[in-house]
Parts: structure tokens; sequence; C-alpha cells
């Protein structure tokens, strides 16, 4: 389970990887090499790598890529993916219209 | 492709047959069948390009969860193909972006 | 804001959800099941191969049949199933919000079932983001929800039963299958699976992985290269196969989000599951978690868990007594344990290293490594009890420790034992009589058993095998019989085809071979008109 980070943690340099153009957030269009470069850029939780590059914020918010964006900053961070928690899970847990949203119907 | 015949469900209860367009060209379906199944089963394979990069996409889960086949259904756009029941007369349209391309 | 209550909301409506919703109501309580979908059933409805298990489990019935049984056993229960309906979040004092019909509703429940299940997962490649790239999930549901054909030409990645199972059930919608392949050096779903596939010609990759889909507006071929012991690609190993299909059976993680937001404490089980205690009770009181949401199994054991679930809200709410609670709830871990026994159970999961089975007989490492047992293989195992025996006799092609156990009852003459434990391998009795009825042929889940006559005259033999393909043959067809492999080994003659309601669409095929290809042909081929 996660485990309080070390922020000062060294994990080394960015080093190019041939595959960095992969794309891995698809509805965001994010790609490998820019999530490892944002975890080089101090970026070391599930929700920071969200806020920051949007990977894991758009339609389907992270059903796909969740689990390879928690991969990859698993390999840079030297840990387990089992030792990172997901991205914090809010309402609405799928995608709502802003006019579903404000339409709140009381029911008897 | 549909299928035909099969060896254990047999043939498949359909609605009725129905008309709808896809960017502007009239094409036929089953009525109540996700739009998605009545695009693979006309060969469409493309259901949008993405924002981003302009690349194509198309049906990935089929279930409603990743948001790839979106397209622009009746003037709305992100609309999930593979949960939407088609209809008769439905204005499909191939999305770009987030939006249909202008006609 | 008024809220309507429920003793028992589930959340979705799906084998573990419909279960728990069964199961509460019967003991008395008021439930309602949220379902996204416009249809219930989850999964179950795509599922169209006949379940593992024993009979209780609901073995030998086709999983779309247990979909019917299961919303009828609802309906009748007084279950209230809301469709279209989004559970969007859970909130303090168990509050749900859920979408329905472009509007925002809320619900109170006195107990929450969260039956969510899982998601596919995905891997990528160079090119798994173009058209044509799909899941295993979303075949199954063109092919068997609406009748499409997902591709015409497919390459399924993952060997294990959800890839196994899908590639099958491709092969049933009239799509070709290129070939399975996995980075893991072994099968990982039941051989039983992989073998119907293998003799249909069907090649197996193991140790290999996609790495690209090529194409412009939609996939035209896939490129696969072996792995090295760290999965990464060995350059030069590549092979490439035309088709317009890549399908993704890389596993399943739960769909978990909504328990986590519910609070409830989380642990890792291939993906984050909700914590529970063996009633399906998670850490907040009143929330329980039942079926691949709170750990990825397979729905025999999701429809047990929930039927756990449903009781343990029943007990909660004082509709069952702790006598009876206590009563049901040992039953049904009963039967959950069966289906966790042998060498597929949960504890071994990801395991790789072991080769014997249960009664110490070595495993076939061809059928591990690519998808079926080499010839003769199978006389080591005790379903070949009766090979080389005159007149007709099964013989039953099962050599894994997997939990199911039809075939036994499937024969009145007592040919067929399996025992106390579901996973026991079968074995053929060779002093019981054989009528060759097929009942056992069209019983076993895994299509596995075969009838065979080694000599009927005339230097031929009988070999009878399960049939699903479309169209079925017909008495004085000619063709060539395929082996274990899928490789042509002779010529054969159709010359019974059979079928009855109780087979549920599995024919029985009997084609006359030389004598020699007793135990090494085992499908037929119909030669091109």
């Amino acid at each position: 389970m996660s485990q309080i980070l070390d922020r000062n943690m060294d994990i080394g340099p960015f080093v190019p990887q041939p595959d960095d153009d992969l794309i891995i957030c698809r509805c965001e269009e994010i790609t490998k090499g820019e999530i490892r470069q944002a975890i080089h850029d101090g970026m070391f939780t599930m929700n920071e790598i969200k806020r920051y590059l949007r990977a894991g914020m758009g339609l389907c918010q992270g059903k796909t890529c969740g689990r390879q964006v928690k991969g990859i900053l698993a390999r840079e961070l030297g840990m387990s993916p089992a030792q990172i928690d997901d991205c914090t899970p809010r309402s609405p847990n799928r995608p709502a219209e802003m006019r579903v949203l404000g339409n709140e119907v009381d029911k008897v | 492709m549909r299928i035909e015949h099969h060896p254990i469900l047999g043939e498949f209860p359909k609605g009725r047959k129905v008309q709808f367009t896809l960017d502007g060209k009239t094409m036929e379906g089953y009525e109540g069948e996700p739009i998605a199944a009545a695009l693979r089963a006309a060969g469409v394979m493309t259901h949008r390009h993405t924002s981003r990069l302009d690349k194509p996409r198309g049906i990935f889960c089929a279930i409603g969860r990743c948001t790839d086949c979106v397209m622009v259904v009746n003037g709305r756009p992100n609309v999930r193909t593979c949960v939407t029941p088609l209809e008769e007369g439905m204005r499909v349209q191939t999305q770009y972006g987030v939006k249909a391309k202008e006609d | 804001m008024k809220m309507k209550r429920y003793e028992l909301a589930v959340i979705g409506a799906g084998p573990a959800g419909l279960c728990a919703a069964i199961e509460a109501a019967n003991a008395g309580m008021q439930v309602v099941v949220f379902d996204e979908n416009a249809k219930p059933g989850g999964q179950l409805f795509k599922q169209i191969h006949k379940f593992f298990g024993s009979k209780e489990h609901g073995a030998k019935i086709r999983g779309f049949r247990i979909g019917q049984q299961l919303l009828a056993q609802a309906k009748e229960a007084g279950v209230e199933v809301m469709l279209d309906s989004v559970v969007m979040g859970i909130f303090d004092c168990n509050e749900l919000t859920v979408m329905h019909n472009d509007a925002t509703h809320h619900y109170k429940a006195d107990n929450i079932v969260i039956a969510t299940g899982a998601m596919e997962n995905a891997i990528p490649f160079d090119g798994w983001t173009l058209p044509g790239v799909i899941g295993a999930g979303a075949a199954q549901t063109l092919m068997n929800l609406h009748g499409v054909q997902p591709g015409s030409r497919v390459l399924m990645l993952g060997s294990g039963n959800v890839g196994l199972v899908v590639s099958f059930q491709l092969l049933q919608a009239g799509v070709q299958v290129a070939a399975v392949v996995d980075a893991a050096p072994r099968v990982g779903g039941y051989g039983v699976h992989a073998a119907k596939l293998a003799r249909t010609g069907v090649p197996f990759y193991l140790s290999h992985t996609v790495v690209k889909a090529e194409g412009e507006d939609h996939v035209t071929a896939a490129v696969i290269a072996q792995v090295n012991e760290k999965f990464e690609p060995i350059p030069g190993t590549e092979k490439r196969f035309e088709v317009d299909t890549i399908c993704l059976a890389v596993g399943l993680s739960p769909m978990s989000q909504l328990a986590a937001m519910a609070g409830c404490e989380m642990a890792e089980k291939g993906g984050r599951a909700p914590v529970v205690d063996q009633y399906g009770q998670t850490s907040v009181p009143g929330i329980f978690a039942a079926g691949d949401v709170a750990g990825i199994e397979e729905a025999s054991s999701a429809m047990i868990t929930g039927r756990i679930t449903g009781a343990s809200a029943a007990h909660r709410s004082g509709y069952l007594d702790d006598e009876a609670f206590a009563a049901r709830t040992q039953e049904l871990r009963a039967s959950l344990g069966q289906l966790h026994e042998g060498m597929f159970s949960p504890a071994n999961k990801g395991r790789n290293d072991l080769t014997v089975t249960d009664e110490g007989i070595m495993l076939s490492q061809s059928l591990l490594h690519k998808g079926y047992m080499e010839d003769g293989e199978i006389e080591r195992f005790p379903g070949a009890g009766a090979v080389h025996t005159v007149g007709i006799h099964p013989v039953i092609e099962c050599s894994q420790n997997i939990p199911c156990n039809p075939c036994q009852d499937a024969c009145r003459f007592g040919c067929i034992q399996v025992g106390d434990h579901i996973t026991n391998l079968p074995s053929v009795n060779q002093a019981a009589k054989c009528v060759g009825c097929g009942v056992c042929v069209a019983n076993c889940s895994g299509q596995a058993i075969f009838l065979v006559d080694e000599s009927i005259g005339d230097g031929a033999a009988s070999v009878t095998l399960p049939y699903e393909f479309w169209p079925l043959p017909a008495v004085g067809d000619q063709g060539t019989a395929l082996n274990r492999a899928g490789k042509p080994v002779c010529k054969a003659e159709v010359v019974n085809v059979r079928q009855a309601a109780a087979m549920d669409g599995t024919a029985l095929l009997t084609m006359k071979v030389p004598k020699e290809y007793a135990m090494t042909a085992r499908f037929f081929k119909k030669e091109e008109a």
C-alpha cells in the first residue's frame, strides 16, 4: 500500500527511451515520455500527474490509462505499483453533463 | 459484417430497419442497436479524429467506458455511440476534436 | 431534500449484484438494483459458453441462460431493477446519487452492495490507438449481443480464459483467428479452452507480444515478436499477420472507484479493491462488496459472493437470525471453496512452476506452450482409462485440476468418476459399459470428451466430437480430420450428426477415419466445395 514519499528522493536524470512517443492516456493523448518527464519534474503521485498533464482527466477519467500511468510511475520511482495509490475517485463516477448535475430531482 | 446464423444463438432479434445519416450519407441499421454496431456492420471504422494529434479512433471497449467511440449525434458532441441506441433519422457525424466538420 | 430509502441498494446488475439482490429479497428485504446499462445481466449475456463447476454452480449451462434464470429469480423475489441508472457517487450515511433520464436523483440505503465488476486492462504498443484494436470484451459485445462481427480476421493478445474463450467465440461468429499471442511463457487459461482452439488450427505464440499495429486509418496488420525473460521484444524475431482486428485480453482490474469514494479500506488485489471479510463486509459498516470488484475471479464465484453479501445485508437488518445466517453462509462458503480448489485457484494465480497435477501426473508441457497435447500424451491421464478397449468408449482429454464435474453426472452407466473434489481429474472406468449416448461429450464445458471406437470394421475407427460451429456438417460429408494441433492427418467422412435440446447447441459429430488415427483425429474440416 501507499507509503509516505520522500520528496527529495533522487530518481536520477531523465533519459529518453525509444518508446517515449507511445500514447498512454488515449483521451488526452499524453505520451509515455511526457509522463516520465513529469515524474522527473517532481510529480510523484497519480493525482499530481493527472493535474500536471491531464493524463486521466479526459472523458474516460483514467479508466484505460490509470493502470499504465501507475506502472510508469512505479518504474521511475523504483517502487512496486502496489505501493502507489490510485487517483482520488470523485463523483461523478461517469461522464455527466453539467445540465444533468444541475438537474437534481427530489425522489419520495 | 452481420452474423447470418450463429451456431449457439441462432438468429439475432433485431429492431425494424431504419435509415440514418453518417456525415450526410444515408446508412441503414436496426432500431435500438448501438449506433456503433450499425456502423461496424456497415464497415465504418473511424468514429472521430483526436484533438491534439488528429488521429483516427473507433470502437475500443464497446461498453461505454473508454469514450473512444464518441461522435456528434443530432448535433451533440461526445456521444458514446457504443451505448447509444440507433433511432430513425439520426444525424451522426464524425467528430473532429470536440465538434463535427462544418458542412 | 426528501429521498427515497431502500433497505438494500445494489450497484450493478451482473452476476454478483443480481445474486445479492435475490438472496436479500428472498429474506424479505426491500431491494433496488441500479445498473448503468440499458439491459441487466452485466457480462453474463455475452457468455455463450457452458460454465464450469458443479451442478450447484450452474455447470454445463451457458452463461446467458444463467443470466435469464437470475433475471427471472430477481423478478419473482420482487427486486426492483433500475436500468440506465448510473450511480455517480456514494456519500456520508449511505447516500447515493444516481444519474437517470438526464437528472440527478438521490437515494438512501440502509445497506449497499457494491457489485460493479471489473474493467478490462489494456497494453500500449505502437499503433494501439488505431481503429481495429479493441478489447476482448468489445468483441464479445459486438458479436454475442449485437450479432455483428468485430472484424474478419483477428489476432488475440492474451491466453487467459478470456482470450481463449473469446477466440473460440470469434470462430463461432465466423471470424478467423490468426493467432493467440501471450507474453507469458505458458497458456494462462484452462488447457481445455486452448485445446478446442488449437485443434481447429489456431496457432499459439507464447513468450510473444504485439509490437506494432500497422495501418493508416485502421488496422491492416499486426507485428508480434518474441520476448525475453524481462518481457522485452527480441529484435529479429518479428512475425507479421495480416489482420483487421487486434483483440486485447490482458486481464481485468476491479472497478472499485465507488468503494474508494465511500471510504472503504482498499488493498492491492491486481488493482485496488475494497478489503472485505468472509461475509463481504467492507471496512464501512453496511457497505458490502461482491464479485470482481472485490478481487478478480469469474462469474461462478461472483454469484456466490453476491449471495453471501445479500445474506449479510439481510442479517444486518434483522431479516435473518444468527442461526439462519450462519447456516446459509456456511453453505455458500463451502460452495465457493469448491471453486477455489485446484491449480487455477486464486492462491495459485500467476504461478508458472506447477509441473504435476494434484494426482501427481506430469502436466503436458505441450498443452502449456502450444495449446495442445502431443500424440500419446493423453494416455497417462485417467480420462484415457478405457483407451484400447474394444467397443465405443469415452476419452476424456482433461489433464488439469479445474473445478468442474458435469461429466460424472452425465454418465448413467458409471463410466466416469470425478469423486469428492470437483477439481479431481475425471477417470474412465473401463469395466463400466459405455453405450455411446454422447451425453458426456455434450455436457463437458471444456469440449474435452470424445467417444472413440477404435475398430468399426474395414480398418476404420469412429471418433465422436463436440461441434459448435455453423454450418453444421451433414452425414456423408467428406473432409479432413485434423489432429490436436489442427494439422490435417487423414481423410474423414461424417457418419452421424446428433443434436438435442438437452445438449443446448452442442452437436455430436461422428467421423469415420482410418483406425490408426483413432487417437489423433480430433476435429473435422469439410472439403471446400
